[in-house]
C-alpha cells in the first residue's frame, strides 16, 4: 500500500488524532444524519416514496426550483463575466468597493435578502412599481424566484472566473492580434474558450446553490402550489403536516440531483486544470 | 501599437465599467438600501423600540449563543481536518475533501430536516428522547446541530489549500530542533495560518448567525425562546410588522457589512497568507 508507506514517511505527529477527529465529527454531524434521509424516505415502501416524490405538485416544484436556478445561473454567467472582466482588466475609482460588494450575497443572511428583494420588487417598491406598470410584475410570481436566485448566485460566477481571467496570458492575445484578429474575435475565439471551464464551474455552483435555496425565495415567490412553490418549501410543508416520509422522499430527490451536480463539478475542475496546464 | 490593440477603445471600456457598476448597483446595492430605509421608515425611536423588544432581544441572545457554540466546535474540527489532509498523504484524500464540502451542496431545508428525522417526535430517537425528557428539536441543541451542519466546511475549506501550499518544512525543522508536536502546532503552524484561519472563522460566523433555512426547520418558531434573529425577522414580517422586521434585519445587515469589511481588509493586507498562491 503506497499510501500508507507515504504516511509513515511524514515525520509530523498527530495524523491519527486529527484524522480521527475529522472522521468522527464528519460522521456525527453530516454523514449519519444524511443517511437518515435515505433510510426514512423508503421506510414506508416504494409506493409511499413515489406518491410523495413523484406527485404532480412535487414535479411542479422541482421544475420551478431547477428551472429558475438554471435561468438565474445563465443570467449570472453573462453579468458575472462582465463584472469579473471589469474587475480584472480595468483600474477605476471604486473598484475595490465594487469588488467587496460582490460578496454581499454570501454575507447577507438569506431571510434579510428575501425581505429586501421583496421590498424592492413589490408593486410598491422602487423597481417593482416601474416594472409592474411596464407589464412585468416580479414579486409573488415565478419571476420573483429567478430574481432572488440571480441575487444569490452572482458571486459564485464572479469569484470562479476572476482568477482564471487574470491568468489568460497577454502573449496569446498579442498573437491573435498579430494574426489580424479583431478585439471581438480575440474575445470569442481565444479568451472565451480559455475561461469556459471556469464559467461552467461558476454556472454549476450557482445552479446547485439556487436549486436548494430557501430563505431568499419564500418571501418574494408567492408560494402558490403548482405555480410558485419551490421544492424546499414543499419539504417544509410536508414536515408541518407531519408527513416525515414524504418530506424525506422529496429531500432524497433533491439530494441525488445535488450529488450528480457535485460529481459534474469535480469533472469540470479536472477539465479546467487540464486546460490551464496546456 | 500592440498595447493599444490589446485594449478596448476608451469608449468601450467606459461602457463596460458603467454596465457592471449599474448591474451591481441594481442587483445588490438597491436591496441593501431597501433594508435600511424600511428599517428607519418611522424614525430612530421606532427602530430602537423594535430592536429592544423582549422577543427581539431574546433572538439576539439566542443567535449569539448558537454561534458561540457552533463556530468554535467547527473551528477545532476544521483545523484537525486541514492538519490531516494538508500535512499527510493518504488514500481517499480527494473523497474526504469532497465529503467535507458536501454540506455546501445540500439545501438548507434538507440540512435541518435530517435532524428532525433523527430526533423529532416521530424520528429514530424521538421516543427514547421523550421518555428521558431530553429536548433536541424545537430547542437549543437542534439549532446548534443544524448550524454545525451548514457551517461545517468553512474553516477546513479555507485552510486545506493554504496549509498544503505551505508544506511541512517549517514543522519538520521545529521537530528536529526538539519541539514537541503541540509546541510545533502552537508556535509554528498556527502563526503561519492565523490570517487564513481568521478568514475562515469570519465566514463561518457570518453563516452561523445568518442561517435561516436549516434552523427554521428545527426551531419550532417559539417566540422569545427558539427564534434566532433571522427567524424573528420572518415572524415579524409575517405579522405585517414591517418596521420591526426590517429593524432586526438591519442588525443582520450590519453584521454582513462588518464581515465584508473585515474580509476585504484581510484580502488587501494579507492576500498571500489567506489563500494558496496560484
Amino acid at each position: 500500500m503506497p499510501g500508507r508507506a507515504r504516511t509513515r514517511s511524514s515525520p509530523l505527529p498527530g495524523f491519527g488524532l486529527s484524522l480521527g477527529i475529522t472522521i468522527l465529527w464528519l460522521s456525527l454531524i453530516v454523514l449519519i444524519p444524511l443517511t437518515a434521509v435515505f433510510v426514512k424516505s423508503i421506510s414506508e415502501g416504494w409506493q409511499t416514496f413515489w406518491a410523495a416524490a413523484g406527485s404532480p405538485r412535487a414535479l411542479a416544484a422541482y421544475r420551478l426550483s431547477f428551472g429558475a436556478a438554471a435561468i438565474a445561473a445563465a443570467v449570472n454567467c453573462i453579468f458575472g463575466l462582465l463584472v469579473a472582466w471589469v474587475l480584472v482588466r480595468y483600474r477605476f475609482a471604486g473598484r475595490r468597493f465594487l469588488s467587496a460588494l460582490i460578496d454581499l450575497p454570501f454575507a447577507l443572511p438569506t431571510a434579510v435578502a428575501g425581505i429586501a428583494l421583496t421590498a424592492v420588487y413589490a408593486d410598491t417598491g422602487p423597481l417593482g412599481a416601474f416594472l409592474a406598470s411596464a407589464g412585468v410584475p416580479i414579486a409573488y410570481k415565478p419571476a420573483g424566484v429567478v430574481v432572488a436566485l440571480t441575487f444569490i448566485g452572482l458571486p459564485f460566477v464572479v469569484r470562479t472566473v476572476e482568477p482564471v481571467l487574470s491568468e489568460v496570458s497577454s502573449e496569446v492575445e498579442e498573437a491573435a492580434l498579430t494574426l489580424g484578429a479583431t478585439r471581438l474575435q480575440t474575445f470569442f475565439r481565444v479568451i472565451l474558450p480559455t475561461i469556459a471551464p471556469a464559467l461552467a464551474t461558476g454556472f454549476a455552483l450557482a445552479f446547485a446553490r439556487g436549486a436548494g435555496e430557501y430563505g431568499s425565495v419564500i418571501f418574494i415567490a408567492g408560494n402558490m402550489p403548482f405555480k410558485s412553490e419551490i421544492a424546499p418549501l414543499l419539504i417544509v410543508t410536508q414536515l408541518e403536516e407531519y408527513n416525515y416520509a414524504g418530506a424525506a422522499a422529496i429531500a432524497c430527490v433533491m439530494l441525488v440531483i445535488s450529488f450528480a451536480i457535485l460529481l459534474l463539478l469535480n469533472l469540470l475542475q479536472h477539465w479546467q486544470r487540464r486546460r490551464l496546464a496546456q | 501599437m500592440t498595447a493599444a490593440g490589446l485594449r478596448e477603445p476608451p469608449a468601450t471600456k467606459a461602457l463596460l465599467i458603467a454596465a457592471a457598476v449599474l448591474y451591481v448597483a441594481v442587483m445588490l446595492l438597491l436591496p441593501l438600501g431597501a433594508v435600511l430605509t424600511e428599517a428607519l421608515r418611522k424614525g430612530w425611536q421606532a427602530w430602537l423600540a423594535a430592536v429592544w423588544q423582549p422577543d427581539a432581544r431574546a433572538s439576539i441572545r439566542l443567535t449569539l449563543i448558537v454561534a458561540a457554540i457552533s463556530v468554535p466546535l467547527n473551528t477545532v474540527c476544521g483545523l484537525a481536518a486541514a492538519w490531516a489532509i494538508a500535512k499527510f498523504d493518504f488514500r481517499g484524500k480527494t473523497a474526504l475533501i469532497a465529503l467535507i464540502e458536501l454540506p455546501f451542496s445540500v439545501s438548507p431545508v434538507v440540512s435541518g430536516l435530517v435532524f428532525v428525522l433523527l430526533f423529532g417526535a416521530q424520528g429514530w430517537f424521538g421516543p427514547w428522547l421523550q421518555a428521558h425528557d431530553i429536548h433536541i428539536i424545537f430547542a437549543l441543541p437542534g439549532l446548534v446541530l443544524a448550524t454545525l451542519f451548514v457551517t461545517f466546511p468553512f474553516v477546513a475549506r479555507q485552510l486545506i489549500p493554504l496549509m498544503t501550499s505551505q508544506g511541512r518544512a517549517d514543522e519538520e525543522a521545529a521537530l528536529t530542533l526538539g519541539a514537541s508536536g503541540w509546541q510545533t502546532f502552537w508556535r509554528v503552524t498556527l502563526p503561519n495560518i492565523r490570517f487564513g484561519l481568521l478568514y475562515g472563522v469570519l465566514l463561518c460566523n457570518a453563516r452561523a448567525m445568518g442561517e435561516f433555512g436549516a434552523v427554521s426547520v428545527v426551531s419550532g418558531h417559539i417566540r422569545g425562546e427558539t427564534n434566532t434573529m433571522p427567524l424573528q425577522v420572518e415572524a415579524l414580517y409575517n405579522d405585517y410588522d414591517f418596521v420591526a422586521a426590517f429593524a432586526v434585519a438591519s442588525l443582520l445587515t450590519l453584521l454582513a457589512l462588518v464581515t465584508l469589511t473585515l474580509k476585504s481588509a484581510l484580502e488587501w493586507k494579507h492576500r498571500d497568507q489567506i489563500a494558496a498562491r496560484h
